[in-house]
């Protein structure tokens, strides 16, 4: 009985510490998503933009972690801004189709961008000292880093729900999520709206990426690899919304972990069969606004 | 292609119900990829293999093209079907099961059953919900072909494949003449049934689904239906075009279920151009020796520049290289 309980929280712990990953990259996909319409396929890659600058900054410049973690969030935000502004601007409201082969390209230069720049091979994350070891909670020993990560990805999603809630910035969001042209008409400047909110879930996903190196791990091949998580948690959690996502990471973290855990042998093939059972009773996901 | 319909004198009307009644008709133009393909044969002695796969390729993109260009259904997952039919193949030649012929029919018998049943699921959604389920499904078939390996042979790949030679007489060589009349035959067929199903009234109402599918079940077509329809249809030409490749390569590997396999064909298919039946002619062969030439000089960079000129074909190319023809031969005309 023992056993099983601590299997049981164990696969709760783990999971719970991917949700957050998760969550946290996949997040600035559905406000995206649900505000503009946009297909951004190419999501991961700032995830992954996110990961090689924290470990690298680490590793080759010695920064410590919570600098390394700024600026990797400072230049991923840029570049999305940047990206924003030259390339996205140009397909909002344009066809779904469009959408996909940009986002697709783009992944396409990241992976080639990635590989002649740091190599064919996966970067680890080497957490500061502070970080590393074990923690003893209620008797029982935790993985320092990854109960950093779940108070770290608490924190952040408390401080964004919050912020969407209470802030005039997240009542403009969700007034244009819901009825784009009628915030228009009232006056909100929904370009510049995009811009930030595109840039804050591209500051999102690097910090995703960078703290979540050690579940994703980083290589050229991230925001290929990886795309399929995020889709999932943004589709079953229904998009444009904010919790939903929360909700779908929470299932995919911990039923993944579980899974792995359980049945190895038979890999991810669970998530995927859960994920077709989920849409085919919920079409919109958990979240969705039903037409 | 296009034929605008506007209300006008008896003439005008009577000229665009000529047109309507002509566009079924075979073109001049319509032979040139096969005499280029003929003529190929002799001129490009050395690279019967590449030109082989190409076929493989062109047919492949092809069975993608009926569901992005005429019915819109863009899909990322376009690679199930095709791994379906190259491990069908595959699973067949090295069970002792070498008639290329039956693997052909089976292996379309495979993926367009994967194809009915993915769809029945897949279509009652659209957009990005719509783009994650076909990944998943390519991803699902993938891990299993990737654990079953008793089967599959797993991540090494399905080795010891045995074909016969084509009705018992042409065997596969190695420098790939067969392989190469063999895949031509094939995609002829393939772009046969292609071009019937876009020029029938089935293939319309798929234009019109795409178009305004509101539209088309206010009229009572039946939307869903038809959608499935070629869906499976799509699945079954993709699947031949896997187990061709599987054939003349005489080797599967988990590649051919990956998402950059269905990224690298949409990516074919729009340089080409998308929903001109021919797309697929022009922009494999582009791709394909473009890549045989530069990923020999720097294969990393490849995946790079191919990303950069996706973007800059969507921002300033639409259409691809027949879009961007199509434009300016109206542009000559309207002077």
């Amino acid at each position: 009985m023992s056993e099983f309980l601590s299997i049981t929280i164990s696969i709760l712990f783990h999971g719970v510490a991917m949700a957050m990953v998760l969550y946290l990259i996949s997040v600035g996909l559905s406000v995206t998503m649900g505000l503009m319409g946009f297909v951004n396929l190419a999501h991961g890659a700032f995830a992954m933009a996110g990961g090689y600058m924290l470990v690298l900054l680490m590793k080759q410049q010695h920064w410590p972690f919570g600098l390394a973690l700024l600026a990797a969030i400072v230049i991923c935000v840029v570049m999305s801004l940047i990206l924003e502004r030259l390339l996205y601007r140009r397909l909002y409201g344009g066809g779904e189709l469009d959408q996909v082969l940009m986002t697709m390209g783009l992944i396409f230069a990241s992976v080639g961008a990635a590989t002649w720049l740091f190599g064919p091979v996966s970067q680890s994350l080497e957490p500061p000292a502070m970080l590393r070891g074990q923690i003893n909670f209620l008797g029982r020993d935790f993985p320092t880093y990854r109960s950093f990560l779940i108070l770290c990805g608490a924190l952040l999603v408390t401080a964004l729900w919050l912020g969407l809630e209470r802030t005039r910035f997240g009542a403009q969001i969700r007034a244009s999520v819901d009825n784009l042209r009628m915030a228009q008409t009232l006056g909100i400047n929904t370009s510049r709206l995009f811009s930030i909110a595109f840039a804050l879930g591209s500051g999102l996903a690097a910090l995703g990426g960078g703290l979540g190196a050690d579940f994703l791990n980083v290589g050229p091949n991230y925001a290929l690899e990886y795309l399929v998580y995020f889709l999932i948690v943004v589709a079953v959690g229904g998009l444009g919304s904010i919790r939903g996502p929360f909700v779908a990471a929470l299932i995919v973290g911990v039923s993944d972990t579980a899974f792995k855990y359980l049945a190895p042998q038979y890999g991810a093939f669970f998530i995927y069969a859960i994920t077709m059972a989920i849409l085919l009773w919920r079409p919109r996901g958990l979240f969705g606004q039903s037409a | 292609m296009t034929v605008s319909v506007s209300p006008g004198s008896l003439e005008d009307r009577k000229a665009v119900i000529d047109a309507f009644a002509r566009r079924h008709r075979f073109k001049w133009y319509e032979a040139i990829p096969w005499v280029a393909a003929i003529a190929s044969y002799f001129a490009f002695d050395s690279y019967h293999a590449l030109g082989a796969q190409m076929f493989a390729t062109i047919l492949f993109a092809l069975s993608l093209d009926l569901l992005i260009g005429f019915a819109g259904i863009v899909t990322l997952g376009h690679a199930a079907f095709f791994g379906v039919g190259a491990y069908a193949a595959g699973i067949m030649a090295a069970n002792g099961w070498q008639e290329p012929l039956s693997q052909l029919l089976v292996a379309a018998v495979a993926a367009s059953g994967v194809g009915f049943a993915s769809g029945l699921i897949v279509l009652r959604t659209a957009g990005l919900t719509l783009l994650m389920q076909t990944l998943v499904v390519a991803a699902l078939l993938q891990e299993l072909a990737n654990k079953w390996s008793s089967v599959t042979g797993g991540s090494d790949g399905l080795l010891g494949m045995k074909i016969d030679p084509i009705f018992g007489v042409f065997r596969f060589d190695l420098y790939g003449d067969t392989a190469y009349v063999y895949c031509l035959v094939v995609l002829f067929i393939g772009w046969l049934i292609a071009r019937n199903i876009v020029y029938s009234s089935f293939g319309r109402s798929l234009t019109g689904i795409r178009e305004n599918p509101n539209r088309m079940h206010a009229i009572g077509a039946p939307v869903d239906g038809r959608k499935i329809a070629i869906y499976t249809i799509s699945a079954a030409l993709a699947g031949v075009a896997g187990a061709m490749i599987a054939q003349t390569t005489a080797l599967v590997g988990l590649n051919t279920l990956a998402l950059s396999k269905s990224g690298e064909l949409i990516i074919m298919l729009v340089i080409g151009g998308v929903g001109q039946l021919y797309g697929a002619f022009i922009g494999v062969p582009l791709y394909m020796i473009a890549q045989d030439r530069f990923s020999q000089i720097d294969p990393i960079f490849w995946y790079f520049w191919i990303g950069l000129f996706m973007i800059f074909v969507v921002v300033f190319a639409r259409g691809g290289v027949l879009g961007v023809c199509g434009r300016l031969l109206e542009r000559r005309s309207s002077r």
